[in-house]
């Protein structure tokens, strides 16, 4: 019986900084609690969640969608889980294009944003920040209090049923309430019924496959052309 | 807004009464400025791939929209709180605290503590009206009574507006414009006639006026601080106000917390400076993270005060003097 939570974020939003604090902040979750960081091509996140005892995997994508490896992989991840006797797994991953979320059905989805990223950010953030339940907005206590009270508005046009959580990465502050939330997720004892929150595209043309040339002559599969 | 007329009304009409709504078609790639066709009549013209590419059913997209403007207007409820009560809880040892803490509005509390004692998890069993659910199992009473799923949810997160001194603002907008944005995001109904009060205080708190036009990003630090206490005093949703370790920045403030009593708000001051201690009408000592002590500003404080404020009178005078240039001839000509 595990409760699975999945973090997503745009890059530098401090998605591993508050797991870190929120895992900090209940003194037994450490023991009882793996973490997996899906990125691209590299990442030192691991060392860090080492450094501060946490248990922690990376999976890199390498020259596959990101989102797509992800979904691929959670079964094997939860495995893990099992095998490692952990209680709680959380899956952290970097939203590249902001076209998928990692979200999955009846599981607790978490959105992490930067309060310096811009007024916009929440509208053009995409399915990662319209289906989590709960979002994360970190370096706020670097804005002015209207900054702040605006890009929550923003973030509950875009999801409004969303708990907005401001979180300090650095001091901690409020990352007990992202835990006290988490420990209330649902468990679930397998991964066979997950099924994701929203679909991932329907990306197979050409350039998947590896094409580097430029022109409609080596286009092939689904494309779409702008309109102007 | 009843459901009814918001699905069935034109989406042109809809968003020009409540122009705030077309976030929400925008961040559907929706395109309401000439749609004459109601929000239902639109769903059913949307082609398939459109539903696909969105990842969302129609059904899904009613619903959202409803939520949606049910969230808005919940924005709009106005916070009352008549008073909030902290019950002692326990101290970073597990030990009882020694006093509870009752705030009311139009008041002005102290924090007083050494770095580290306890105030940010004050604030936070605050923020969040905590019911014995955090480390220091403190009570949170909201008008007298605790709280339950449904006042969290309403109030939880939105309690306190800070005000610190590393605070800035990054947005790239003017002052004019900023603040209408705020304000419209609150639904005031005069939201101009607010931005206007709000500059207008915000420059007699500074002393070094702005224009209105001005990028939010230029302002000096003590006009970007006076700008930040008249906004939370006039616009803020929320109730309590914090002000955090606010040195000498340009801001008049004795004048800037008659401003957040004026405006019935609770004033909560972390502070260091025995003048603005002295100037609260009372201060809570934190002590290895527990409530130690609530000490009420007596008569002999509030006299020694008028005594403080003149030594702080001849600073300033002293620091204008000299760096305008000027010599000192004799020891007590600025006394």
């Amino acid at each position: 019986m595990i409760k699975l939570i999945t973090i997503a974020g745009p890059p530098s939003s401090g998605k591993t900084s508050v797991i870190i604090k929120m895992i900090e902040s209940i003194p037994e979750l450490k023991a009882s609690c793996g973490v997996i960081k899906f990125d691209c091509l590299s990442s030192l996140d691991e060392e860090q969640y080492t450094k501060n005892g946490i248990t922690a995997k990376t999976g890199l994508a390498g020259n596959l969608c990101p989102d797509h490896y992800f979904i691929s992989n959670i079964e094997e991840c939860f495995q893990w889980a099992i095998l490692n006797k952990f209680t709680i797994l959380i899956t952290e991953s970097a939203g590249l294009c902001n076209r998928c979320a990692p979200h999955l059905k009846d599981v607790t989805a978490v959105c992490v944003l930067d309060n310096l990223s811009g007024i916009n950010t929440p509208v053009k953030t995409g399915p990662m920040l319209k289906l989590a339940d709960i979002v994360v907005v970190t370096k706020s206590d670097l804005v002015s209090q209207a900054e702040r009270e605006v890009f929550r508005f923003k973030i509950q046009q875009v999801n409004p049923r969303c708990t907005v959580l401001f979180i300090n990465g650095i001091t901690g502050q409020g990352a007990d309430k992202i835990a006290s939330r988490a420990l209330k997720s649902r468990t679930i004892d397998s991964t066979n019924n997950l099924k994701l929150r929203f679909s991932m595209p329907a990306a197979l043309c050409s350039y998947c496959l590896g094409e580097t040339r430029v022109g409609e002559d080596f286009q092939v599969g689904l494309n779409r052309k702008i309109k102007l | 807004m009843e459901t009814n007329k918001l699905l069935n009304e034109p989406l042109c009409g809809l968003i020009e009464e409540k122009p705030i709504f077309s976030d929400f078609f925008t961040s559907f790639n929706i395109d309401t400025r000439n749609e004459q066709k109601s929000f239902l009549e639109l769903m059913d013209t949307l082609p398939f791939d459109y539903w696909e590419e969105n990842g969302i059913s129609h059904h899904e997209m009613i619903e959202m929209f409803v939520d949606y403007v049910k969230g808005m207007s919940s924005a709009d409820e106005i916070v009352k709180i008549e008073s909030l009560e902290i019950l002692a809880g326990v101290d970073k040892n597990g030990k009882s605290e020694l006093c509870n803490l009752f705030l009311q509005p139009s008041e002005i509390t102290c924090i007083v503590g050494p770095t580290g004692a306890g105030k940010s998890r004050l604030l936070a069993d605050i923020e969040w009206l905590a019911n014995a659910d955090t480390p220091t199992k403190r009570k949170v009473l909201i008008n007298g009574k605790l709280s339950d799923e449904d006042t969290v949810n309403q109030f939880g997160g939105k309690l306190i507006a800070q005000i610190t001194q590393n605070m800035n603002f990054v947005l790239d907008m003017d002052v004019h414009s900023f603040l209408m944005l705020h304000a419209q995001s609150r639904f005031l109904e005069n939201a101009g006639q607010k931005v206007d009060e709000v500059i207008e205080l915000a420059n007699e708190l500074s002393g070094e006026c702005f224009d209105p036009q001005t990028p939010v990003t230029f302002l000096s630090g003590g006009q970007s601080r006076a700008l930040m206490i008249a906004d939370v005093a006039c616009i803020g949703q929320a109730p309590i106000v914090l002000i955090d370790e606010i040195e000498n920045a340009g801001v008049d403030k004795k004048k800037a917390l008659q401003l957040l009593v004026n405006k019935d708000k609770i004033v909560l001051m972390a502070t260091h400076d025995p003048l603005l201690i002295l100037l609260a009408d009372r201060r809570v000592i934190i002590k290895n993270g527990g409530m130690n002590k609530i000490v009420t500003t007596n008569e002999k404080e509030k006299a020694f005060y008028l005594k403080l404020e003149q030594l702080d009178n001849t600073m300033q005078a002293a620091r204008n003097f000299l760096r305008l240039g000027n010599e000192l001839t004799t020891t007590n000509e600025l006394i």
